[in-house]
């Protein structure tokens, strides 16, 4: 059958052709009739000029208007969610996207730099928005921004970018040129060109790893606006093009910041803090015979003492195979700094399998000076620096240049930004810090969880804690208030308080299980009061846990400590000791809470471990305090409503002798 | 009707553009299809993504390779692309200074790496063939290539500016033929020597590195052959364009069969008792201060052989009686293979233009 449709100009008839694909094998006996209708529109376009007569076969038309249809509401759900992001002192802008209905949003770092903490935003419902600084990733180029004013923001559907294929539509939502003024986005469409793209970094500290390429036009105002999929699911954050000598004008490949990547971030953007990227502490590099192969490896950094060595061949990092140094460097660059990571080398065709700790890409202070400047200097996050533009001639094709906006009119001196008072109550500038404010509030609410759930009635004086030791032996543990001992098979063991704890490392091969236990017990007592300047890090996976983990780090005598956190049940799952930066830290895994009276919850499983083997496995059988509360566990874990009255259980009143 | 034709040379693939037309029902042609009913009201988003080019990309990506040469200083890129057309590693490519080298580099789809010789070129239609030692390679089919027409879905496969190594497949670039044209009527403005038709492109097909790529047709039929970067001299505007292979078969041919092929040594050849020489000719070429220094003409002695074929300083050699020159070295040894009584045809370079010329010692 065919369908007649008059046209005034063969234009409509190319414009059937470029959407006929979209279409494409969409059901199996529907491709020949797309393929009729796109040779039927070729045809059709060589006539020239004037009204032109074009025959379309009926299904065809139907399965183009049929794509068009869903590709217009894919484009509908997707616009809603996108922001674009101007700089208050005219200082240019951007584009970024809404994640979460209370309004945290992504965007580029790049974007937010000349903003400082607060900014304006737009949304495609036409309105003006506030929106305050959270977090910043100057690495990745990612920054997490909140907008203010609403709890139901629309929101981008997230999905897993690694599913995204080479050839897949997408399209990009954004604010290029900066043309939406009205706040309207702007869509282009493209395909995507390549996934797993490495891109050298463009300057010292910024570096896309791991990234989308596509052709969907990305041009100056485009940063950090959203990549979507067919079905308008947020995959990539667009942040790059390659621009070289055709000027700073989209050239058909535009580079996105992989969702994936960002996800693994998310916990430490949230954290209102100056992210890091990592490092193994190797550089590798390609073999004659086409491996990756370690070329240089610092001793003492985690991937060393694990056993890598020179010369080792890298087979998979991150559970991604490694064939190329590009995709050594991709998995690198979707990590922050301190996650540990699986890692597979080979050594004489001997294979090794195991978990390596990324080691920060810069030093801490390296990298607040990089963002905010020397230490002199009046702090102010995201203040401007000198040199940030481009220089002219720093194009190279092979370090594609970030698509800043150009920024008309704009002059020295700019007006000074009245921030309001609603957006005010959420930025607490201190150095270091994108925002110190989320990382207050988010350290806050940990801490009160975790005593929520644990109890705060720890009494300061000696406990004394006894079990079996690796499920045969007895073990008895005196934490004293100046002196530290334990019975194990492996002891007896002594440390003592008074003097710097980096030193007593006891029991031999622990690193420091003594010494941790001490500090855990201070954490029960105090809270966070005797760890120094308390500040939470991130999220973390941990194995056994659905969900990433909240860290907190602090430091405790010359130990730092990380304090990690189940974000369902608030318990304190994990406490990793670091006495000294060149051995693996003690880490004590809890586990098996229970209720022992004075509405206190313990755990009566503690493993120590170091490096990847279990030191022991502590099973608790009775926790005796010096205040007189003795505590068994109860019978069925975890019981909330269990006696609290431990004297009045079944208990043995536990042998230790005290002195109190 | 004049409104949708305002909207569409906004730009084709302008999305906005064709999704407001799309929202608005009676801009659709006034004649509608019996099958109304079937379109949607109300778009809704689909369960399924939209089926693009990923399936077609993966059965092209294994016949697309990356090549390494020469380059490297002032902006030129020593890379380009190029894709098998045999099961034999025959490699087709476009014929550049990347090739000027004695040390070519060719990485296979899967990261094979392979070193490859030029087994021969064209420089008057800016094609070269390498070889490699690689079997039962997937390859495009040349015969199975096809023509393409205006307003035809394509693809770009390149290796645009490097950013492909190792397995890393290539980057995929989607649009529609915008034009069939024949280049010399830009003779002057575009710095090629190729004249015949190209199919110019409407997506950004021609970025550094991306010479030698693959333009297919949507399903994957290879239909050209993506060209080095041409800009425009008079609008400093860059053209985005493809090579088609029909074009370039005959050339093709000849150096498989063997009729073109590198000047040089060759054992099935004799070399005459008295050979011509370039003294003989009356040439003094550039000095030979490079591995591969490019013959030009520096001198031409008057009332030579060389000034009777109007030779003139600054020509470049590009073809000994249909054997293409690479280098300085390459042509004297050449010359060698010539009796000192017949002649020798010349292809030389002059400025944007090919001459061809005939020297004879009389």
């Amino acid at each position: 059958m065919k369908v007649y449709v008059s046209v005034s100009t063969n234009i409509f008839v190319l414009f059937a052709a470029a959407v006929t694909a979209w279409s494409q094998d969409v059901a199996v006996g529907v491709a020949d009739s797309t393929d009729n209708a796109e040779i039927v529109a070729a045809d059709g376009a060589r006539a020239t000029g004037g009204e032109t007569e074009t025959t379309f076969d009926a299904a065809a038309l139907a399965e183009v208007r049929a794509a068009e249809g869903h590709r217009i509401a894919a484009v509908n759900k997707a616009v809603q969610a996108a922001v674009a992001v101007f700089s208050p002192g005219g200082g240019g802008g951007g584009s970024g996207v809404v994640i979460t209905p209370d309004g945290y949003a992504l965007t580029n770092f790049h974007v937010v730099k000349p903003a400082g903490n607060y900014m304006h935003c737009g949304m495609a419902d036409g309105r003006r928005y506030d929106a305050v600084l959270v977090g910043i990733d100057p690495t990745g180029d990612v920054a997490l921004i909140k907008l203010l004013g609403r709890d139901d923001f629309p929101v981008a559907e997230i999905t897993d970018s690694d599913q995204l294929r080479v050839g897949d539509w997408c399209f990009a939502v954004g604010n290029p040129f900066l043309l939406a003024t009205d706040f309207k986005p702007t869509v282009t469409f493209g395909v995507v060109s390549g996934v797993h793209r490495y891109q050298y970094p463009a300057g010292t500290l910024l570096e896309y790893a791991d990234c989308i390429q596509t052709d969907a036009a990305i041009n100056p105002g485009n940063s950090g606006g959203p990549l979507f999929d067919s079905l308008g699911r947020l995959v990539g954050i667009n942040g790059r093009g390659s621009f070289e000598k055709r000027g700073r004008v989209n050239v058909g490949v535009g580079y996105a910041i992989s969702i994936n990547q960002i996800q693994h971030f998310m916990g430490y953007l949230r954290s209102g803090r100056i992210v890091d990227h990592a490092t193994l502490g190797a550089t590798v590099r390609t073999s004659d015979e086409g491996r990756v192969v370690v070329q240089n490896i610092l001793r003492g950094c985690d991937a060393f003492r694990r056993g890598l060595r020179y010369g080792d061949e890298i087979i998979s990092f991150g559970n991604r195979d490694v064939t190329t140094v590009n995709g050594f460097k991709n998995v690198l660059g979707i990590y922050p700094r301190g996650w540990r990571v699986p890692l597979s080398y080979r050594r004489d065709g001997e294979r090794f399998d195991v978990l390596v700790r990324l080691k920060g890409v810069h030093s801490p202070e390296q990298l607040i000076e990089a963002v905010q400047g020397p230490r002199a200097q009046p702090p102010g996050p995201g203040r401007p620096q000198p040199g940030d533009q481009p220089k002219p001639g720093d194009q190279d094709p092979k370090k594609p240049q970030r698509p800043m906006p150009p920024r008309p009119g704009q002059r020295p001196g700019r007006p000074k930004v009245v921030v309001p008072a609603e957006a005010k109550k959420l930025i607490e500038t201190k150095r270091g810090y994108a925002n110190y404010y989320f990382n207050r509030v988010l350290r806050e609410q940990v801490l009160s969880k975790f005593l929520a759930v644990t109890g705060q009635d720890y009494p300061d004086s000696a406990w004394h804690i006894k079990g079996k030791f690796n499920g045969n032996a007895e073990f008895g543990l005196e934490l004293q208030t100046d002196f530290v001992t334990g019975r194990y098979p492996e002891g007896p063991d002594r440390i003592d308080l008074s003097k710097d704890l980096d030193t007593q490392l006891a029991p031999i091969g622990s690193h420091g299980m003594l010494a941790s236990l001490h500090a855990w017990q201070r954490f029960l007592i105090t809270g966070s009061k005797e760890f120094g300047d308390v500040y939470y890090l991130g999220t973390v996976p941990i194995a056994g846990h659905d969900q990433p983990c909240h860290v907190l780090i602090g430091t405790y005598n010359v130990l730092e400590l990380r304090f990690i956190f189940d974000p369902n049940n608030g318990h304190l799952v994990a406490m990793e000791i670091f006495s000294t930066a060149d051995i693996d830290p003690c880490e004590l895994y809890f586990a098996d809470f229970r209720e022992v009276g004075n509405g206190r919850t313990l755990p009566h499983q503690i493993e120590v471990r170091v490096g990847l083997k279990t030191f022991a496995m502590l099973t608790v059988s009775d926790f005796v305090f010096d205040d007189g509360s003795k505590s068994k566990p109860a019978d069925k874990p975890p019981n909330p409503k269990a006696e609290n009255d431990a004297t009045g259980a079944n208990t043995v009143p536990n042998a230790t002798t005290t002195e109190s | 009707m004049s409104r949708i034709a305002i909207l569409f040379t906004v730009g084709l693939l302008t999305s906005l553009s064709q999704f407001s037309f799309a929202q608005d029902p009676t801009a659709l042609p006034d004649r509608q299809p019996e099958t109304t009913a079937e379109q949607p009201v109300e778009p809704v988003v689909p369960t399924q993504p939209a089926a693009g080019f990923a399936r077609v990309s993966l059965d092209t990506f294994p016949k697309l390779v990356k090549v390494y040469g020469a380059g490297g200083i002032r902006g030129l890129e020593p890379y380009q692309s190029g894709f098998l057309i045999s099961n034999e590693g025959h490699i087709l490519t476009v014929w550049s200074y990347v090739l000027d080298t004695d040390f070519i580099a060719v990485t296979l789809d899967d990261g094979r790496r392979y070193t490859a010789k030029v087994l021969g070129a064209d420089p008057r239609i800016e094609i070269a063939i390498l070889k490699i030692d690689a079997q039962d390679t997937d390859y495009f089919n040349l015969t199975d290539s096809v023509d393409l027409r205006l307003g035809q879905r394509v693809l770009a496969y390149s290796n645009l500016f490097g950013v492909a190594t190792g397995d890393e497949p290539y980057s995929l670039m989607h649009g529609v033929v915008s034009a069939k044209t024949k280049l010399h009527a830009r003779r002057g403005i575009y710095e090629t020597s190729y004249q015949g038709t190209v199919f110019v492109v409407d997506a950004i097909t021609n970025n550094p590195g991306a010479a030698g790529g693959a333009l297919t047709d949507r399903r994957g039929r290879l239909a050209g052959l993506l060209g080095k970067e041409l800009r425009n001299s008079q609008s400093a505007t860059w053209l985005n364009y493809a090579l088609p292979i029909a074009n370039l078969q005959q050339a093709i041919d000849d150096i498989l069969s063997g009729k073109v092929r590198p000047a040089g040594r060759d054992n099935e050849r004799s070399k005459p008792a008295e050979s011509l020489t370039l003294a003989g000719l009356g040439l003094t070429l550039i000095p030979d201060i490079l591995a591969k220094t490019p013959p030009f003409v520096d001198t031409v002695r008057a009332g030579s052989p060389a000034a009777a074929a109007g030779l003139q300083r600054g020509d470049l050699v590009l073809f000994v009686n249909d054997r293409v020159i690479s280098s300085r070295s390459a042509f004297e040894e050449e010359l060698s293979y010539i009796d000192r009584i017949d002649e020798a045809r010349l292809v030389v370079q002059r400025g944007r233009e090919l001459q061809e010329v005939t020297l004879q010692i009389k």
